[in-house]
């Protein structure tokens, strides 16, 4: 046993003199990795690490943090009925929103593939230019105004639907739905152009073999030749999808008001910045950031193993 | 059939450009119809918010507030804009300055991005040594999480820097978004590597390579770091880390006007239409660049 273990160690030593050799000869790369490497890690790795140390702590920014265990986890999940309601809304815009929005963007990126060249620029930049807008989404507080004098109202009362005009963005019932409504005219984003890149790659060849082999309709062609063929693409779409559906908040905020009427609009992130920047309770905020931490990289790994078998 | 095989068809006289063209055996006419109704019709959904503010900022104030809506103005004017550039130049700080922050913090931010994240990916797609399998991982990872989860340690980390209220606070982190490296690196790696190692026989060191060979065949990648970056960084409000008036972005100065009220509704619409601009005519201009980056954009596992 003993020699195993003398014999494994010596085994490790030597992979890691391999590793620091060849290290040294890739002195170069590090050289140009370097500056990408150090802004990276203090930007982007170093705030989820002091998160997860935070989120075990009392810390307001005045007072040192103080060691409180899994305090803030227990307090999160057993008495803040309103970040349970910041959950279930999360996840329900994101179950919502999530699929239906990368659905969109791949049917329509597809659609939209066998056009010319001319209108398909056009389509392009009509389905992606809400994602970029900034904040044009406010427009939409117009068309939903709470008196009869906006869109909404004014044409459900022609109509006769309603006598009354609904307060949308106050009544609890209309919130959720409409913010639905706006993330997903803003859903068209970074996925939705991978897939039309992806969908123009896609070899030519490929359909006419499809041919021969009896492929009878477009449906047929998508599920066998064209999906197989997008994986990659599908799996950066679904990371992308994943980051918006979770992250929602400016709509919400910009839309139903912060605080909404009834915490009726709270998602995560709004908890998250109610605590961090309204009540600086800094490791309570952290522990909401380390639950939704967690959530995005479990969907994500969920919806890996589903694409897996896309096409089979 | 590519263009030089068309044309020397037609030299000789023989090729006739058909009129319709010979539909792939596995489409219906109707299937055809249906979906490309339902694609304008969606098209349609889409575009009008954008059309009914487009509109709204050039509506004169009567029409705005006329009833029944219209949604197309009658009488289009550029009032609202030159209303806009009134109220402004009657602010404490300066039209220009407001617009030189944004400018500035878009154009460093955008070009360090670029000059670091093509480094980064440079190595990383073209060159093996221990750790850069891991390291991609991680910045793959790392795309998921929106800025907010990370806004609180991350206000902590550049109050350590002591980066508060200058615009570093938002310059530097925004070299280093994922996004472009991933993006950068992904189209990197259909560069061939003959084309470095001839390079290398010819004398030329790393630095030389990445400049002179690598950097010049991967324009396209630029042009999309560089939508991303604009993109980002434009419609940044800053609130979180610039304190000063005379250091706050443009955007976040016109999001004030808009919260005026009613007799500021005119040019609250002229606001949404000068701050998605940008960003827009962007991406137009580099449309064909981007989804040639795009191509190279999926995930292996």
């Amino acid at each position: 046993m003993k020699e195993y273990f003398r014999k494994y160690f010596m085994l490790k030593k030597h992979n890691f003199k391999v590793g620091v050799k060849k290290a040294k000869r890739a002195k170069m790369c590090y050289l140009f990795l370097a500056p990408y490497a150090i802004l990276f890690i203090t930007f982007f790795v170093l705030p989820v690490i002091t998160s997860i140390f935070f989120s075990f702590t009392y810390y307001n920014i005045l007072e040192k943090p103080r060691f409180i265990g899994i305090q803030n986890y227990l307090s999160l999940i057993l008495e803040d009925d309103v970040f349970l309601t910041g959950i279930k809304n999360t996840l329900l815009i994101a179950i919502v929103t999530g699929p239906l929005g990368y659905i969109m963007s791949f049917l329509f990126a597809w659609l939209i593939n066998e056009l010319p060249r001319w209108i398909r620029t056009i389509a392009v930049v009509v389905f992606y230019a809400p994602s970029i807008a900034g904040n044009l989404y406010v427009i939409f507080s117009v068309f939903f105004r709470g008196d009869a004098y906006g869109y909404a109202n004014a044409l459900l009362m022609d109509l006769g639907i309603i006598n009354a005009p609904i307060l949308w963005f106050i009544n609890p019932t209309y919130m959720l739905p409409i913010c639905m409504v706006v993330i997903l005219w803003m859903s068209l984003g970074t996925g939705f152009l991978s897939f039309v890149a992806g969908l123009q790659g896609v070899d030519r060849a490929q359909f006419e073999a499809g041919y021969m082999d009896g492929v009878k309709n477009r449906w047929q062609e998508l599920w066998y030749i064209t999906l197989p063929n997008m994986k990659p693409m599908l799996l950066f779409g679904a990371v992308m999808s994943i980051t918006q559906a979770f992250g929602v908040c400016d709509v919400t905020m910009a839309l139903c008001g912060y605080p909404s009427t009834d915490y009726a609009a709270r998602t995560i992130v709004t908890h998250l910045y109610d605590y961090g920047f309204s009540r600086f309770e800094m490791g309570y905020a952290s522990a909401i950031a380390v639950v939704l931490f967690l959530m995005m990289i479990l969907c994500n790994k969920a919806i890996q193993s589903m694409l897996r078998r896309v096409g089979t | 059939m590519s263009k030089k095989q068309k044309k020397e068809i037609s030299e000789n006289g023989v090729y006739h450009k058909k009129l319709i063209k010979r539909r792939k055996p596995n489409r219906s006419i109707w299937g055809d119809f249906f979906l490309y109704m339902f694609l304008m019709l969606m098209a349609l959904i889409m575009a009008f918010p954008m059309i009914y503010a487009i509109n709204s900022a050039l509506k004169p104030l009567d029409e705005l507030f006329m009833f029944p809506p219209k949604i197309l103005a009658k009488h289009p004017t550029l009032d609202n804009f030159s209303d806009l550039f009134v109220t402004m130049g009657k602010s404490w700080v300066t039209f220009s300055r407001y617009l030189f922050n944004t400018v500035f913090i878009t154009v460093v931010g955008t070009a360090g991005h670029l000059i670091v994240a093509s480094m980064g990916a440079f190595v990383l797609s073209k060159y093996e040594f221990p750790g850069n399998q891991t390291f991609f991982k991680i910045v793959t990872v790392s795309m998921m999480f929106t800025g907010y989860v990370t806004a609180i340690p991350n206000y902590l980390i550049i109050n350590a820097l002591g980066w508060v209220d200058t615009y570093w606070a938002i310059i530097i982190p925004a070299f280093a978004s994922p996004m472009g490296l991933f993006l950068m690196k992904q189209f990197m790696e259909g560069l061939p590597m003959s084309l470095i190692e001839a390079a290398k026989i010819d004398g030329a060191n790393e630095w030389k390579v990445f400049m002179g060979i690598v950097m010049p065949n991967v324009k396209p990648a630029w042009m999309t770091l560089i939508i991303f970056s604009v993109q980002g960084l434009w419609n940044n409000r800053a609130a979180t880390f610039i304190y000063s008036e005379e250091r706050k972005t443009l955007v976040f100065a016109l999001q004030q006007i808009q919260g005026g009220g009613i007799a500021r509704t005119g040019q609250g619409a002229a606001v949404l239409i000068v701050v998605i601009i940008v960003p827009i005519i962007t991406f137009i201009l580099s449309e064909s660049q981007v989804l040639e980056t795009m191509a190279s954009s999926g995930l292996k596992d």
